[in-house]
């Protein structure tokens, strides 16, 4: 995996995943090693995302490194007018590996093309996100035991949700049954339905929220945006019936946990985060752990 | 009078150099015309259009003296007109006779239908992996998105 750019899920094999998370639980163990002392991470932010760029930015510092970089394009070059390329190629001069996020869809792909240093994207307008799916197969993994054969339910914007995509396109990969819970309007878009048909596994699709909570290990909610919607009206009469509540989950196996990529707005009630099921706070830490597993990996300190 | 039975008659004249574009499609044909920029060639240039044809019914035809494609302009056309023929002429007569083909990767010459790729944002070449070659789907390489057909644009 040594200096090999993590664009797209699909860059990685399903065996450089695995060893992706293998690598992300020894970071559990222990988190704080410094075999990265002699390297320098860049983050590029070109659209502000508190989250994704603290966790990365953690996962440097933890191992070790120096982290240099802009956390909005206003107080960089960018703000000049310069161009993608011309940024990523001064940047790939001054730091091992870089990591961005761009509102363009398919900037990291082509600043992977003319950097001279590895990129991990952390988000490139609506395409993908693969640094988040892996820190959600870790996390079902831990709470699982396995990625095998799993159920696993997702609620809410499965039309834009980028991380709906990749996680779905990534489990094809283990046999996984899909309960998809949308609006009509939000249904999951034929180009991802499409991976889950190459693979012949089972999906269902629902517009009730109650009735798939028994029958899934895995419930992957998700924030409904009222912008997604063309007519108001429409978003008004859907917009409370994908809300978990706590009394909800009386009649879930022992097993389900709640996976939520945060931040949440009111798609999961304040009385649910008690509930031992609740794993989205979690599932955030995870992400530190397997961002640090992709620095490591990518700068090739460990096999 | 055996004679005139075997010569067809042309419905567009002969030229002397050049390609003929056969088997268009008739309502490709201004299509054709603009991805190739034909529209402002300054030699001479034949076109029919609603011609009988027996593989298609009707079909255009497209005859451009002194011009031999390249397989950009090539490509381009297998992607608005798929069943085309190009034929090579030279001294009036056939030197070569292909039939175009969709290629498995198209770069450059077709524009990411999605306004929000960095190819329409920034200057890059572009490149699609032909994933339907029946109902002309075209994966972008950078963002993924799908270019089909009735939203396919050329550079």
């Amino acid at each position: 995996m040594k200096n090999k750019s993590l664009v797209s899920i699909n860059d990685y094999t399903r065996e450089e995943h695995i060893h992706i998370l293998d690598l992300a639980g020894a970071f559990e163990r222990r988190p704080k090693q410094r075999i990265l002392e002699d390297y320098v991470v860049a983050t590029l932010f070109f659209e502000p995302s508190t989250r994704t760029r603290l966790s990365f930015e953690s996962a440097a510092t933890r191992l070790g490194a120096r982290v240099i970089g802009f956390s909005e394009p206003g107080s960089s070059s960018v703000q000049k007018g310069e161009s993608l390329r011309d940024t990523i190629r001064t940047v790939s001069n001054y730091a091992d590996i870089i990591v961005m996020r761009h509102p363009r869809e398919g900037s990291a792909r082509f600043a992977s093309e003319v950097s001279k240093v590895p990129v991990i994207n952390a988000g490139d307008g609506a395409n993908q996100h693969p640094t988040q799916t892996l820190l959600d197969l870790y996390s079902i993994r831990k709470t699982q035991g396995t990625l095998d054969n799993l159920n696993v339910a997702f609620i809410g914007d499965l039309k834009y949700g980028r991380t709906v995509h990749s996680l779905t396109m990534a489990l094809c990969n283990y046999n996984t049954t899909f309960h998809l819970v949308s609006p009509t309007e939000l249904k999951l878009p034929s180009s991802v339905k499409m991976h889950i048909k190459a693979k012949q596994l089972g999906y269902h699709q629902y517009t009730e929220l109650s009735e798939v909570i028994p029958k899934v290990d895995i419930l992957y909610m998700t924030r409904i945006q009222k912008e997604r919607f063309q007519d108001p009206m429409e978003y008004e009469k859907v917009k409370n019936s994908y809300i978990l509540r706590n009394s909800m989950l009386d009649n879930a196996k022992s097993n389900l946990r709640i996976m939520h990529p945060l931040p949440r707005v009111n798609e999961i009630t304040y009385d649910v985060d008690d509930n031992p099921k609740a794993y989205y706070f979690t599932q955030a830490l995870n992400g530190v752990f397997v961002r640090q597993a992709l620095l490591a990996a990518i700068l090739g300190v460990v096999e | 009078m055996e004679k005139t039975d075997q010569r067809k008659e042309l419905k567009v004249s002969a030229i002397e150099n050049g390609t003929v574009i056969d088997h268009i499609p008739v309502q490709s044909v201004y299509q054709v015309l603009r991805i190739l920029n034909l529209m402002e060639y300054n030699d001479q240039l034949l076109i029919g259009i609603n011609l009988e044809s027996q593989k298609m019914g009707k079909k255009g035809i497209i005859k451009v003296s002194n011009k031999f494609f390249k397989s950009d302009e090539i490509n381009k056309i297998a992607l608005v007109a798929p069943s085309a023929t190009l034929i090579l002429i030279k001294n009036f007569s056939v030197s070569e006779k292909k039939q175009v083909e969709i290629p498995a990767k198209v770069e450059k010459i077709v524009k990411c239908f999605n306004p929000n790729c960095i190819t329409n944002v920034e200057e890059v070449v572009t490149r699609f992996d032909v994933v339907n070659k029946d109902e002309l789907k075209l994966r972008c390489h950078y963002c993924e998105k799908i270019t089909a057909k009735d939203n396919m644009a050329f550079k």
